[in-house]
């Protein structure tokens, strides 16, 4: 009978530590995510009609690099990653090699986006061509307003576009 | 309760209180090493004198030393290496220790392969031998990342990308670990907490199980020789020293270990005064840059064979993309050696390598590969070096694949 009593207890204290140890687990993993202040890091505005054909610009997006380029006619089109404004074609990609994230460079002369961490290429609508990238540089979420670009809000043409992929 | 009486002096009053004296003989003058070893079993306590070394430098770097991404490329620079009085010794030998460590390692790893000290008993020294491999490679990272460099940026950058490919939940445990959406201040802060407290807390322990679990089954010999330590222990004790085939740890072992100790911190200081700069990257002079990868990055020289093996597969395999490939055969080489002491299927035969008729070759090929992937690890990884990397790495992987074939075939053949 005080053996019952003694399981019991020893249960009891068992459980209440265990449910207290699993609690505890989650709020260190909670003080290890980002914080709110980082998570809202907001909303970048470019103004992209005053670029040039086969111009390339480096803009600050949550920490990260987007290349915007304006395509030269020499250019391949893809309609699945292009977004036209007007008569102009745009290719906005996220900077960081889908390899292990560095930063690719443009290469004029090739039309390429070359990584020289490991060798990964890149063509101008940022697709691997080679090397070991698994996938296509990442488009982040955009909005076109008129002739400027909203990096972080989901519009209809990336909407769109992300259905198409 | 023990009998507490007037003491005869000092260590008979503490020895009443604490058995400092049975203490004494257990951990050293009746903790019995054979004596048919050579310099290679010194390695241990080398590590345990750099361990020490950059315990105390470390102290010394922690005191001005400023977790923050505005002021820690400064407060090393500029605050440790030009106005702290022998700032810049402390930081050079903190940086050269932590190399001289790994080049150390490598060579306590491969004296255990050579010799066969990985089994028949001493399984658990192998395994927590490879535990401390590991939290030393995360030691030294976590360490790399703290100067806040370039070459510290995009280190931690590269290696905390690796985890995205966790299948599903990859690419959020990325930021979860950096606590931002790139490498940022509050990955800073919390590698700085790993790099100076919570992992040389598990160091530490480690060592002491991984000097434990060296008791039962004893230092190993230069011909696997199979000793009856207590029937040796005995001769010595007895006064028969010269018969006995073993030597107490203290003082006879260590003052042999102290000699090599000796021998290797006279190179340790050459390389800290004259040669420091192969441990100072000078890339990691330019501050971090998030928008800009440095033209050619890689690891220090301690990492590059198994980056090596991550990076050796370039190209996409039935479907599979390279870069799992990659990060497949990286979780294998890491995890790999861990697993030796089964994969070898002649447990019984610990004879040293040059008496094994295939064994021999194979640690041969072994090392040699290595030391092809530590090369090429650092080359640019484009055209033939690319190639170069690829089989190397197969190779490598192969060499482990091929281990239980070579060591069944070896056991077949042997006359025990």
């Amino acid at each position: 009978m005080a053996q019952t009593r003694r399981d019991f207890i020893g249960m009891a204290l068992g459980g209440i530590t265990a449910v207290g140890g699993v609690y505890a687990l989650g709020a260190m993993k909670k003080s290890w995510d980002p914080l709110p202040s980082v998570q809202s890091a907001g909303f970048v505005t470019v103004d992209v009609s005053s670029m040039n054909e086969a111009e390339v610009r480096t803009i600050q997006w949550r920490g990260k690099p987007v290349f915007i380029l304006r395509k030269s006619a020499d250019m391949p089109k893809n309609p699945a990653r292009d977004i036209t404004i007007g008569e102009k074609n745009f290719v906005v990609v996220i900077g960081l090699c889908t390899h292990l994230g560095c930063i690719p460079s443009w290469a004029p002369a090739t039309k390429q986006f070359k990584c020289a961490c490991h060798g990964g290429e890149f063509d101008a609508s940022g697709i691997n061509t080679f090397g070991p990238p698994p996938r296509p540089l990442d488009i982040p979420p955009f909005k076109v307003s008129g002739e400027s670009l909203v990096l972080g809000e989901e519009g209809e043409e990336y909407k769109k576009m992300m259905k198409k992929a | 309760m023990a009998e507490i009486r007037k003491s005869e002096g000092f260590i008979d009053w503490l020895d009443q209180r604490l058995a400092v004296k049975a203490f004494m003989r257990v951990m050293m003058t009746e903790y019995w090493i054979p004596k048919n070893i050579n310099f290679l079993w010194a390695m241990g306590v080398v590590l345990v004198v750099l361990f020490g070394v950059l315990l105390v430098t470390g102290l010394l770097l922690l005191m001005y030393y400023k977790p923050d991404i505005n002021l820690a490329f400064d407060s090393v620079n500029y605050t440790i290496m030009q106005e702290v009085e022998y700032g810049w010794l402390w930081r050079h030998m903190h940086g050269v220790a932590a190399s001289a460590t790994f080049l150390i390692i490598y060579i306590h790893l491969f004296t255990g392969i050579y010799y066969g000290s990985y089994k028949k008993g001493r399984e658990m020294i192998w395994i927590t031998g490879m535990v401390l491999f590991i939290a030393f490679s995360a030691e030294a990272f976590s360490g790399y990342m703290l100067p806040w460099g370039q070459m510290s940026y995009w280190a931690a950058q590269v290696i905390t990308n690796l985890f995205s490919g966790i299948p599903v939940i990859g690419d959020a445990v990325v930021i979860w670990i950096r606590g931002d959406y790139v490498v940022a201040d509050a990955t800073l802060t919390r590698f700085f907490m790993l790099h100076v407290v919570l992992l040389p807390l598990v160091i530490v322990l480690v060592i002491a199980v991984h000097f434990y679990s060296l008791r039962f089954p004893h230092v190993n010999n230069e011909y696997s020789e199979e000793l009856d330590f207590e029937k040796e222990a005995e001769k010595y004790l007895d006064g028969r020293k010269k018969e006995s085939k073993v030597v107490p740890f203290w003082p006879v072992f260590l003052s042999k270990d102290f000699f090599v100790v000796g021998f290797f911190m006279t190179f340790f200081f050459f390389l800290c005064c004259y040669h420091f700069d192969f441990a100072m990257d000078p890339i990691n002079f330019e501050p971090a840059n998030s928008m800009k990868t440095p033209a050619h990055i890689y690891p220090e020289w301690y990492f590059l064979w198994n980056y090596e093996v991550l990076r050796g597969f370039f190209f996409d395999i039935a479907g599979i993309a390279a870069m799992d490939i990659g990060l497949i055969a990286f979780v294998i080489a890491n995890m790999v050696f861990f697993v030796l002491p089964f994969l070898d299927r002649n447990p019984m035969n610990t004879a040293p390598a040059h008496k094994r008729p295939l064994f021999k070759y194979w640690f041969w090929i072994l090392v040699a590969d290595m030391i092809v992937l530590t090369v090429y690890g650092k080359l640019p990884p484009t055209g033939v070096n690319a190639w170069v990397g690829f089989f190397a790495a197969i190779l490598f992987l192969g060499l482990f694949i091929a281990l239980p074939f070579i060591t069944k075939k070896e056991a077949k053949g042997d006359v025990q």
